[in-house]
């Protein structure tokens, strides 16, 4: 569904990705890990244009989606949750909900997709009111996801949606991907919390330098001795 | 109460209205471009300027005059943004205030070119109503309400519609709105014509009690901009009660000494605010 060929970017002189390839199917969740500095977060913002791709392809069933801007890249069909969760603070969390549901395509659908994404998250209806920046790290991760999915994307990015939370809360994220699956939809998530997001996933690529230095499915990668060692500390 | 200290509080509340559109174009475009447009006054003249000539040399009706005068700085708007700040907008923020500075002094010089430096009045007399012996300007009335009126669907367009609320979300966090589907440099349009607007709408009001000359717009300007920093750079609501706080200082100063002197009240006000609470009388 979205697939990557050899995908380079970077800020200025500085590069942080060196050719990138990378296969997401349709219904499926994948993710990317890898430590700090790997270039994770830069594979998200090229994945959604908010960087420029500098050399490679990128396709989205079959059409080329390479150096779209980000704004029209929502109207393809990638919705992206920003490392840090990014809500607009002084905005109520209805108004978050309808910013998420801004290009014309998801505003024409607007009440239904509401009433979905309430349904899945039944606490933010509750907080439809409040002002997303008054809320809870978990609640505002689950308002994130929420202004993710008013878009009625195709793929689903998720930056870090473990970042800065609570252990507790940390396991209701991954709570909240899994439910998203459920629904049947096309996940690429990126974390550093290597142990859970494997539970959560179906296949991962390991990211180090800029580079994919290991892929498989989840299972293999919880068995793979340099994972075990490396990133879950066993 | 003497009437005539409750005369100046009305007329103070009068004038507040006017000014209070201005300092909300003004934050607006600051708040969502980030960019202090130091011409904001002068396009403001323009303004009057077109109400003047549409209405006494070419005939067209008072009303009409008017809603062409908002449309057309409302273009002005448009096309300050693509030739001015466009270029600039990466820019340190010292060049911009040079350009739109600049712009400041190109319009003056203009408007003397074109126009002269005649003081032109549009000649309509309108009543000063006199209320349980209070006198009340009703151009100052008509001015407050339309200034009000013009507040308060600016509220409304920003709370209830999809370009308001984007408008609101890239004054939050200009960086990610990308990824919610929106074109910055689409609502940066937006957000220059509805400030071009405004001034427009001020510029009907003020013609209706001021002459126009080319340099009307130094006269409030440097009001206007006092009054979006007391009352919080960018922040509308702030901007909004200022507005009413400095117009009852000039009045209420105008009631005790004179108008001239009333003016030193407020800046007096604002220097001594400034040094109580740098960052705006709303600051958190």
């Amino acid at each position: 569904m979205l697939s990557l060929a050899s995908v380079s970017a970077g800020y200025g002189s500085f590069q942080a990705l060196f050719g990138v390839s990378l296969d997401v199917s349709h219904g499926e969740a994948v993710g990317v890990i890898g430590p700090n500095g790997a270039g994770k977060t830069t594979l998200m913002r090229v994945i959604s244009g908010i960087i420029p791709m500098r050399e490679g392809a990128m396709r989205l069933e079959e059409r080329s989606i390479g150096g779209l801007p980000a704004h029209l890249m929502v109207e393809q069909g990638i919705a992206h949750v920003p490392e840090n969760r990014r809500l607009f603070p002084r905005l109520s969390v209805e108004e978050n909900l309808r910013i998420g549901a801004f290009i014309p395509a998801a505003r024409a659908r607007f009440h239904e997709q509401l009433d979905w994404v309430y349904n899945l998250f039944p606490r933010l209806k509750d907080r439809r009111r409040q002002l997303a920046g008054t809320m809870s790290g978990g609640e505002q991760q689950m308002c994130a996801i929420a202004r993710a999915l008013m878009s009625k994307p195709k793929v689903l990015l998720m930056d870090e949606p473990s970042a800065g939370l609570a252990p507790l809360v940390v396991s209701q994220v991954f709570d909240l991907v899994s439910k998203i699956r459920a629904e049947g939809l096309t996940v690429l998530i990126v974390e550093q919390n290597v142990q859970q997001v494997l539970d959560v996933v179906d296949r991962a690529y390991l990211l180090e330098v800029g580079a994919i230095k290991l892929s498989g499915t989840a299972a293999e990668l919880k068995g793979n001795s340099f994972i075990r060692e490396s990133y879950m500390g066993l | 109460m003497d009437i005539y200290f409750l005369e100046a509080m009305i007329n103070g509340v009068l004038l507040g209205g006017v000014l209070a559109l201005l300092a909300l174009g003004l934050n607006l475009i600051f708040g969502v471009i980030d960019v202090v447009w130091i011409c904001y006054a002068d396009i403001v003249m323009c303004g009057m300027y077109a109400v003047y000539f549409l209405y006494t040399q070419y005939g067209v009706p008072l009303p009409l005059a008017c809603v062409i005068a908002i449309v057309g700085v409302a273009g002005l708007g448009v096309l300050v943004h693509l030739l001015i700040i466009a270029p600039v907008l990466d820019s340190p923020p010292l060049n911009q205030l040079l350009a739109t500075g600049g712009l400041l002094f190109f319009l003056q010089s203009f408007a003397t070119l074109l126009f002269g430096t005649d003081f032109r009045n549009i000649g309509v007399r309108l009543p000063v109503l006199e209320i349980a012996t209070m006198y009340v300007s009703f151009a100052r009335l008509i001015a407050f309400g339309v200034g009000l009126v013009g507040a308060i669907a600016l509220y409304f367009f920003l709370k209830r519609t999809y370009v308001g609320i984007a408008i609101r979300a890239i004054a939050q966090d200009r960086e990610i709105v990308g990824l919610m589907g929106i074109d910055q440099r689409r609502v940066y349009l937006v957000v220059s014509a509805i400030g071009g607007a405004l001034a427009g709408l001020a510029a009907c009001l003020l013609a209706l009690q001021y002459d126009v000359h080319p340099f009307i717009g130094n006269t409030f300007g440097p009001v206007i901009f006092m009054i979006c920093v007391l009352g919080g750079l960018g922040n509308m609501i702030g901007g909004f009660i200022a507005s009413f706080v400095i117009s009852q200082i000039i009045t209420i100063g105008g009631y005790y000494a004179s108008t001239e002197v009333s003016y030193v009240f407020a800046f007096t006000f604002f220097i001594v605010l400034m040094l109580i609470r740098p960052r705006g009388l709303f600051a958190p």
